[in-house]
């Protein structure tokens, strides 16, 4: 009977998550389908969590929903025509026949990598690589067994997932400046921001801690900072709360640079580079989960801004306002 | 076997696919990147069924950590697309 049920609660889901990606892609009006994106996040982190992934449900939530969505809206507001009209044009049979045969290929594509799914699970033996992780858990100071994929099993990877979001975040800045206010902040979200932001980085400080033991960690608390640096950013601070100049770059760099710092240090005591003598370990993966999380931060509020805000450029705020 | 393990993971083909559809044809340049991200969500529900063992026993957590920094990627590169995108627009605009 419970089974039944579960099969139920599964079938509404992915319908549900099917029929809003359907409405997000094939809507006319892009802010529409930037709301349909937004829930389809939101409908995702509901299905990380039926399939036991709750740290994963907690950054779609924060990050793949609602940043993408704040960073997408913001972006729906940039192009002049939202309206994504088809052009008028007259039936063309090679149009025709063309659209149909990529349909066909797509659709036997998706089929074949279905059959191939299916064929692989039968196939699957019952050793993992989860139970090599749940074998050296004890060794790595923390027990939720994802911070210790992350920080201590493949914290290389880990390291150089955070050079990319160091070369994205760069790129940003490089490419110009952010947008104009949309709207005036009014006394009203000045009085919510008082109360956001400082829940937002009291709830980041939590899941940063707890990510040793439960759901949680250093991307999580990133998510919930940055939002703080959004909150900032529509209220009327228009650097998002960040610092500008050398600041900023330590900032960037603090996560990669807390990685490397923790393996030099450990190459030059003997060892080879992410391998932490067992007392320590817990402790320096919070250290670097601390400096990755202010970094990750950075890099995120820097990804919603666009760019770089004018009052970084000094002089010049003047000159743009008349330039309007 | 599990069923909804399979369930979830043709939820996620059928995502994948349907993105890089939507990818692949002449629209406009936020659905494109809307669509990239539906088909990068429909590969992490791939991933996510793979780990998944049922009620009863913890998933494999190697993919979560996989899921969880592509998610960051994916954040970071679809910022930086719509930075570009701002850029090529802004340059339109000073040549009309």
């Amino acid at each position: 009977m419970e089974n039944i049920a579960w099969s139920a609660f599964d079938v509404l889901l992915i319908a549900a998550t099917l029929s809003l990606a359907w409405a997000s892609l094939t809507t006319e009006h892009l802010r529409r389908a930037v709301i349909f994106f937004i829930a389809f996040g939101l409908l995702l982190s509901l299905i990380w969590l039926r399939l036991k992934a709750p740290d994963v449900a907690l950054a779609e939530a924060a990050i793949g929903a609602g940043l993408t969505g704040a960073l997408l809206l913001a972006a729906v507001a940039d192009h002049q025509k939202p309206i994504n009209k088809k052009p008028d044009q007259k039936f063309s049979l090679a149009d025709f026949v063309a659209n149909t045969f990529l349909n066909l290929l797509f659709i036997a594509f998706a089929i074949v990598f279905g059959a191939a799914y299916t064929f692989a699970l039968n196939e699957v033996n019952d050793s993992r690589l989860t139970d090599i992780v749940f074998q050296h858990l004890p060794g790595t100071g923390v027990t939720n067994p994802v911070t210790g994929v992350l920080l201590d099993f493949r914290a290389y990877d880990t390291m150089l997932e955070l050079a990319v979001l160091l070369a994205a975040a760069l790129g940003v800045m490089a490419i110009g400046k952010t947008r104009r206010d949309f709207v005036k902040p009014g006394d009203m979200e000045r009085g919510l921001s008082q109360w956001l932001i400082p829940t937002l980085i009291i709830l980041s400080l939590y899941l940063l801690w707890a990510g040793a033991n439960a759901p949680g960690g250093a991307f999580q608390a990133a998510a919930l900072l940055a939002a703080a640096g959004v909150v900032m950013r529509l209220t009327g601070y228009v650097d998002g709360g960040l610092p500008q100049g050398i600041w900023l770059r330590v900032l960037l760099v603090s996560g990669v640079g807390g990685f490397l710092l923790v393996s030099l240090i450990m190459m030059f005591a003997g060892r080879i580079y992410f391998d932490y003598p067992e007392s320590w370990a817990g402790s320096l993966i919070l250290l670097i989960e601390s400096m990755a999380t202010i970094s990750i931060a950075a890099t995120l509020v820097v990804a919603y801004l666009c760019g770089q805000p004018d009052t970084w450029f000094g002089g010049q705020q003047k000159e743009n306002k008349h330039a309007d | 076997m599990l069923i909804d393990q399979i369930l979830y993971g043709l939820c996620g083909i059928v995502l994948f696919t349907f993105g890089l559809r939507i990818a692949f044809s002449p629209v406009h340049f936020l659905r494109r990147l809307l669509a990239i991200n539906v088909a990068g969500a429909g590969l992490f529900l791939l991933l996510l069924s793979v780990a998944y063992r049922g009620f009863d026993q913890a998933p494999d957590a190697v993919p979560h950590a996989l899921v969880l920094t592509g998610i960051v990627v994916a954040f970071s590169a679809t910022a930086l697309a719509v930075a570009l995108a701002r850029q090529l627009q802004n340059r339109d605009k000073e040549n009309e």
